[in-house]
């Protein structure tokens, strides 16, 4: 039986909940408090101990590594409204609490693509930008007529309504730590089971029936709006501080679905961008001392 | 009248009572910034069945939540939970109502009997595509409307091709051949292109697109 201890994984040194205009943002660091701050930024779905084998990596060359849940993931607050908007706001609010200088910032998937968002509209928080696997690119339309996309919009729209009758007394639906790992090893093909219980350990919670996720059930995979990818790698090519790009190139369900090739122009002049072989889209999970020597060395060491 | 509360997940909505009457009710979205009217508007005096009017999340006496974080979608979700409480109904939406109103009669389109849009705060919103628009963050208030409901919503993005999805949508489950009314005088890009769409109309005033839609049952 697994009890979700994994094998690197370091609970954060400190954990605090910061006030972020009335919700509630639950931060997590790793390393000295004195030491230069850098910022990791999850995924959709995600939560900041999912950086529990990676950050302390960091931590370990002398960065003080400040992470935090965003609102409705892991230990922070399940806010009444989620948006894009919201996300960025959130992560200013830890940011100013933490430094007033400018500083590097790694983002991962969803976080990384809201990092160049950020990096784009408030460049001045930002020494360095690293993206892990994170980089929206268009989405693969299938082929279909114009009836047979209407059919599928419908389909969307209806039931993203019909879901949100229901989240107000919707629970996420318990089970073992192990069924809770199994559930996500189905969107994480390529993660342990011994890592995928460790993220149930630290991102769910267990009561009389069993473990939940913490995330807010009201959240929901996928959904519908105006929003679309490529207006976010169109932000990418006019960012001026140094860029690192890592992509997997193996593609999985939890990722954007972006190639190699289509990056490459949008990377901005003087920045990179790795591709690693034979890795997924948690790079960082799959190959964490491989992408924190990457990171470091990116970074130059501490300043 | 003291409004009936709708949930929708944390929010409660308040829903205001206009009008009694029998036959299907007409619903009024207000614009961004307003509240609901506390007596009927003189362009719906003509309507025979019942009118309610919903005040969206953090307007009115609905809930004003905290840290912001709205969409149009959301509003929808809103507007939607009025319509799980009426059953079917004619909607009509001012300004940032009117976006809702369209998405609505696309999202719901077999149990929405047409939309009439109209001029009113918040009808352009904001920007078509990608802007430079930078991100603040707001001191909070404990009275509507939400300063974040007014930010967020005066900016959120409104492609024309994303929302004639929704005339589309209505065209294909309404079964009416023009489920979609325009009464705004102005046209931003999103409603320009709506109102060239098939299965649009335009109305002269407010009250003649009402009419279009109204029961004869109710006449």
């Amino acid at each position: 039986m697994l009890d979700g201890t994994y094998p690197g994984a370091v609970s954060p040194h400190r954990e605090y909940v910061l006030d972020a205009g009335g919700v509630g943002i639950a931060v997590h660091e790793w390393g000295p408090e004195a030491a230069d701050p850098l910022f990791l930024v999850h995924g959709g779905f995600d939560f900041a101990r999912t950086y529990d084998v990676f950050a302390p990596k960091l931590a370990a060359a002398g960065w003080r590594v400040v992470a935090w849940d965003q609102r409705g993931h892991g230990d922070s607050e399940h806010a009444t409204l989620y948006s894009w908007d919201g996300d960025l706001r959130d992560a200013m609010a830890v940011m100013d609490s933490v430094t007033q200088r400018p500083a590097p910032v790694v983002g991962h998937s969803k976080g990384g693509a809201l990092m160049i968002n950020l990096a784009d509209a408030q460049p001045f928080r930002f020494t360095h930008l690293v993206n892990l696997d994170g980089i929206p690119y268009k989405r693969a339309i299938p082929d279909m007529s114009e009836h047979e996309r209407t059919r599928m919009v419908a389909s969307e729209v209806t039931g993203w309504l019909d879901h949100r009758r229901s989240t107000a007394t919707s629970k996420r639906k318990p089970g073992t730590l192990e069924e809770l790992a199994a559930r996500r090893g189905r969107m994480n093909p390529r993660l342990s089971p011994e890592w995928l219980c460790h993220l149930v350990s630290v991102g769910g919670f267990e009561s009389d029936d069993g473990w939940r996720w913490k995330i807010d059930p009201s959240m929901r995979f996928g959904g519908f709006g105006p929003w679309r990818p490529e207006w976010t790698i169109a932000r990418l090519p006019g960012l001026a501080m140094p860029f690192l790009g890592i992509l997997g190139r193996v593609q999985e369900p939890m990722g954007w679905g972006t190639l190699p090739h289509q990056v490459t122009r949008y990377i901005p002049v003087d920045g990179r961008c790795e591709v690693l072989d034979d890795v997924g889209h948690f790079v960082h999970i799959e190959q964490p001392d491989l992408v924190a020597a990457m990171v470091l060395d990116f970074l130059g060491g501490a300043a | 009248m003291i409004p009936v509360m709708l949930t929708h997940n944390r929010v409660q909505l308040a829903l205001h009572q206009l009008q009694d009457g029998p036959g299907r009710p007409l619903l009024m979205l207000h614009g961004l910034g307003e509240e609901s009217p506390t007596s009927l508007p003189s362009w719906a005096t003509e309507w025979a069945g019942p009118v309610h009017a919903l005040d969206f999340t953090g307007h009115g006496m609905s809930t004003l939540p905290a840290g912001g974080g709205y969409s149009a979608e959301i509003l929808l979700a809103d507007a939607d939970a009025a319509l799980a409480h009426l059953g079917e109904v004619t909607v009509v939406g001012r300004g940032l109502g009117a976006y809702v109103a369209l998405m609505l009669a696309g999202a719901r389109a077999t149990q929405v009997r047409g939309a009439v849009l109209c001029d009113g705060p918040g009808l352009a919103g904001g920007a078509v595509g990608p802007t430079s628009q930078s991100f603040v963050i707001l001191p909070p208030r404990d009275s509507a409307p939400d300063p974040y409901a007014l930010l967020e919503l005066s900016r959120d993005l409104r492609p024309p091709d994303y929302a004639t999805l929704f005339v589309r949508l209505a065209l294909e489950g309404s079964g009416l051949d023009e489920p979609i009314a325009v009464a705004a005088v102005v046209r931003p890009p999103w409603l320009t292109a709506v109102a060239d769409e098939i299965g649009v109309t335009t109305a002269p005033t407010i009250a003649e697109g009402l009419a279009l839609y109204a029961d004869p049952l109710q006449g």
